[in-house]
């Protein structure tokens, strides 16, 4: 073998050659180049224009933002600074406004002596939210947990908050901590207690209401309990029935009364002094935590074989998103005086927050009705073997999966609805957005001031909303169970 | 089980409204049908007795009382002493008017950005996701008071324009001129007016627009008429007849001869005194709100655009290529059709988003339908519950009529299964 070939062949290779490189057009940065910029002419052409374009923002507006001040007390006075500084025809952002007014844009016109209540609050939503957001990783948990603790506790003593709140918070941090190490379920009847929480720690006012407010569904919890040996749906109605009944009747005087026997609460704050941001992310987060379940009945509605149920439903849900919502707004302002019996006066930020509430669960509900339609028939019918019913099944089976469906949509329509909170400004409120600026550019001080104010508030609205639209990609990713 | 059933049918009992499957929907909706009527007999006798109690009636008749104020840049003549009807009207239309334009243009920006993301250009693609996560990330309003501020307060007053070396030119071949009040753009001259067609209520119809409408819906016809008959003739020897030349000549020749005959040209604004004359002069909260709709509505609609593309798997299109069709022929007959039917309901929805969306002229102060009715009107004839309930119906009717065009549509260009 090895003379025939040493015959007929002069060499043979017995090892293997190493891995030469690639031509240098095909690897490395060059190829990139011309993979994602330059592959052919069109492709060329767009790179041009797009580069054009980063060159004519970059030259227009850098220097406009490379001399931006940050401290002055009025837009002549950055004017002066950005003179002396830049030079005679020097133009310059004067983001000291953003500094000068931070506490009107946060807290709008809150007492000052306050502001420690709405920052215990924000401290404490994040840590009613976390067992609900971050269920499954501990890591996120404790981080979030951890730096949450750490910044509320140090804003509050900042803004002069007394002792014992400050003990309260602290004391929470610790149980939030020492439960998501432990149990995380632990910390849920904390968060089903907070919007109680919120209510009060930023309207203030007496002690005895959430706490009379809260006496409902426990009394209707015992009327259940007592009934439900007898007969269950009867004890089911009951339970209800005791709930909406003292709240109707008597959790109003009973507070009255209690607080009057012994006096018990925080000062309370008008509604008209709220505004800014408080104002936004107060009405967004009340806003999303009652459309979500709202939203949820009404589609289950829809999808119902009752016809009475059905057509109310479609009515309700094709109403509302067929108008827009600056016109239910009016009607909250202006029209619920008409509805309610003489001499009603409720709140404004409540009225709105009811109008945002239900426009969003309209929305809401057709995401989610969605969800339900794309679930194969074979779900529905799979429930029905198995002997469960309606409310069991919908409780293990199909809403699961149906609300993994829509969680894109169902996170689209909170992000919408809170930048609709913006709208609030045209029946009166102060938002951060319009008339929070017009009332800074009314000063004499900031007058004349545009882009700074916009470009602050513009981007605090895209980090909150850009987060909420990651946050709603890792929850698909997380829920993800078929492979992919 | 046998007993069970024949004892249900043996005797009723009243427990069984609520324990039994066959009963229970029914009890259940009537108690929501009586609850659904207290809470309107209560809402409504409310309403009554606090009507009453203010010395008001529910009555519609203030619309035809005079409505004494004015409306910068309407649609059809109006003046202070028309009725309120017809400023509802005018309001209307200029809704409609920033709708339409807006759709129009969102919809080509949304698409053109929407293809542009998935391009295979690195840095165009990313300009493109920047623009769309901006603008879908920050609140509408912000977007209006922010153009609305450029215009305001950076364009120029119309006499910058003055004089041999003015500080600033007008655009687009000396056609437009933009200021801080309004943006002059040109208008259409005729040579040979025809007169117009009085349709009643001062409202006037050129006789040369209704020649183009005839014209083009006649040219669309004509061209559907060659296409059935190109098929046809495809059917029968498998030989397509070529159709773009005369396709296009059905579409294009009678408006050119129209043009020709109307002695249609353009007329340019030209300053005069201290105001552009000449051309038209569109009042600025119009150019902003739709300019920010425009901008607003794109980025959503390029994001449905992008889903619906990418919708359609690529063995789709490798298919069509083994099939042997022409790129063109793939994109026509296979890609369109199936990423249309992911593109359509959504888009539609963004149509309706940005009809409501239009009623943030409030913050430019563009005369709307909430500017007239839902702003002046209301606040003149203190009727805020009448104009409050008229300016939702006619929302609602205006939402109602585009889905239902727009589902008309989107039944035909589904797919039909089976």
């Amino acid at each position: 073998m090895s003379d025939t070939h040493a015959e007929t062949v002069s060499f043979v290779r017995d090892t293997m050659l190493p891995s030469a490189p690639p031509p240098a057009t095909q690897a490395g940065a060059v190829h990139w180049l011309r993979e994602n910029l330059f592959a052919g002419p069109i492709n060329t052409v767009l790179t041009i224009i797009g580069a054009l374009i980063i060159w004519f923002l970059f030259s227009h507006y850098w220097d406009w933002f490379a001399h931006s001040v940050w401290n002055a007390n009025s837009l002549s006075e950055c004017r002066q600074i950005i003179l002396e500084t830049w030079g005679e025809g020097a133009r310059g952002a004067c983001f000291a406004v953003i500094r000068e007014r931070w506490n009107q844009y946060v807290f709008g016109f809150y007492p000052p002596e306050l502001y420690w209540r709405p920052t215990m609050a924000a401290g404490l939503l994040i840590v009613a939210l976390v067992p609900v957001l971050f269920s499954s990783s501990l890591t996120i948990r404790r981080a979030v947990l951890a730096i949450t603790a750490v910044v509320t506790l140090a804003c509050m003593v900042a803004l002069g908050s007394p002792a014992i709140w400050l003990g309260f918070t602290a004391v929470v941090m610790a149980g939030a901590i020492f439960a998501s190490e432990r149990n995380l379920s632990w910390l849920l009847p904390f968060s089903m207690l907070y919007p109680l929480m919120m209510i009060w720690f930023l309207w203030g006012g007496s002690a005895w209401g959430p706490i009379f407010i809260l006496a409902g569904p426990v009394l209707g919890w015992v009327a259940w309990r007592l009934l439900a040996g007898r007969a269950p749906m009867i004890a089911v109605l009951a339970g209800i029935l005791v709930t909406l009944l003292f709240w109707l009747f008597l959790s109003g005087p009973a507070a009255e009364d209690a607080q009057r026997l012994l006096p018990m609460g925080i000062e309370a704050v008008r509604s008209d002094r709220f505004g800014g941001f408080l104002l936004s992310v107060t009405i967004g987060v009340a806003g999303i935590a009652m459309s979500l379940p709202l939203g949820i009945v009404l589609a289950l509605s829809r999808q119902s074989d009752m016809f009475l149920i059905k057509s109310l439903s479609v009515v309700f849900i094709e109403f509302i998103r067929g108008v827009p919502l600056i016109t239910l707004l009016f009607v909250a302002s202006l029209l619920l005086n008409y509805f309610l019996p003489p001499g009603t006066n409720f709140d404004i930020i409540l009225r709105v927050i009811i109008m945002v509430t239900i426009f969003a669960a309209a929305y809401m509900a057709e995401v989610i009705r969605g969800g339900l339609a794309a679930l194969p028939r074979g779900q529905y019918e799979a429930a029905d073997a198995l002997g469960l019913d309606y409310w069991k099944a919908q409780r293990l089976i199909i809403l699961p999966q149906a609300l993994k469906i829509s969680i894109p949509g169902i996170v689209s329509t909170f992000i919408g609805m809170f930048k609709d909170t913006t709208l609030v400004t045209f029946v009166g409120l102060y938002d951060p957005l319009k008339s929070m600026s017009d009332a800074v550019r009314a000063s004499i001080e900031w007058k004349g001031i545009y882009w700074e104010p916009y470009i602050f508030v513009g981007a605090i609205f895209f980090i909150i909303c850009f987060a909420m639209s990651r946050y709603s990609m890792y929850l698909e990713r997380r829920l993800q169970r078929d492979h992919k | 089980m046998t007993d069970v059933s024949a004892s249900a049918h043996a005797s009723f009992r009243p427990s069984m409204l609520i324990y039994d499957r066959r009963y229970r929907s029914l009890t259940f909706q009537v108690i929501v049908f009586i609850l659904v009527m207290a809470a309107l007999w209560w809402l409504i006798g409310n309403t009554i007795s606090n009507l009453n109690a203010m010395g008001k009636s529910f009555d519609f008749g203030f619309l035809f009382q005079r409505a004494g104020y004015d409306i910068s840049g309407t649609p059809i003549p109006y003046t202070g002493n028309d009725s309120h009807l017809r400023a509802t009207v005018v309001g209307l239309l200029n809704t409609l008017i920033v709708s339409i334009l807006g759709c129009i243009a969102a919809t080509i920006l949304g698409v053109a950005v929407g293809v542009a993301r998935l391009s295979k250009n690195w840095l165009f693609a990313r300009l493109m996701t920047v623009y769309v996560e901006i603008f879908r990330n920050i609140p509408l309003l912000l977007w209006i008071l922010v153009i609305y501020a450029v215009f305001t307060e950076i364009l120029p007053a119309p006499n910058a324009y003055r004089g041999d070396d003015p500080a600033w030119s007008m655009i687009l071949f000396d056609h437009v001129a933009l200021t801080n009040r309004y943006t002059a753009i040109p208008t259409l001259g005729m040579d040979n007016d025809p007169g117009s067609l009085d349709l009643g209520a001062r409202v006037t119809v050129n006789w040369a627009t209704i020649a183009f409408v005839v014209a083009l819906v006649g040219g669309w016809f004509v061209r559907r008429a060659i296409n059935a008959h190109a098929q046809k003739v495809q059917d029968r020897t498998g030989v397509r007849p070529a159709t773009l030349w005369k396709n296009l000549a059905v579409m294009i020749l009678p408006s050119l001869f129209l043009i020709w005959y109307f002695g249609l040209h353009l007329l340019p604004p030209a300053l005069k005194g201290f105001n552009f004359t000449g051309g038209l002069n569109i009042t600025n909260s119009l150019v902003v709100l739709w300019l920010a709709l425009t901008l607003y509505t794109a980025a959503f609609i390029a994001e449905i655009v992008r889903a619906g593309i990418l919708a359609v798997s690529r063995g789709q299109s490798e298919a069509a290529f083994a099939l042997g069709l022409r790129p063109k022929r793939t994109m026509n007959l296979v890609i369109l059709p199936q990423a249309l039917r992911v593109i359509i309901p959504p888009l539609i929805s963004q149509y309706l988003n940005l009809t409501k969306n239009s009623s943030l002229a409030i913050a430019v102060g563009y005369m709307d339908l909430r500017g007239t009715l839902g702003g002046t009107t209301l606040n003149q004839t203190g009727r805020e519950l009448e104009a409050i309930v008229l300016m939702m119906l006619i929302y609602l009717t205006l939402s109602l009529i585009i889905s239902a065009g727009m589902n008309v549509f989107n039944s035909r260009v589904k797919l039909k299964e089976r």
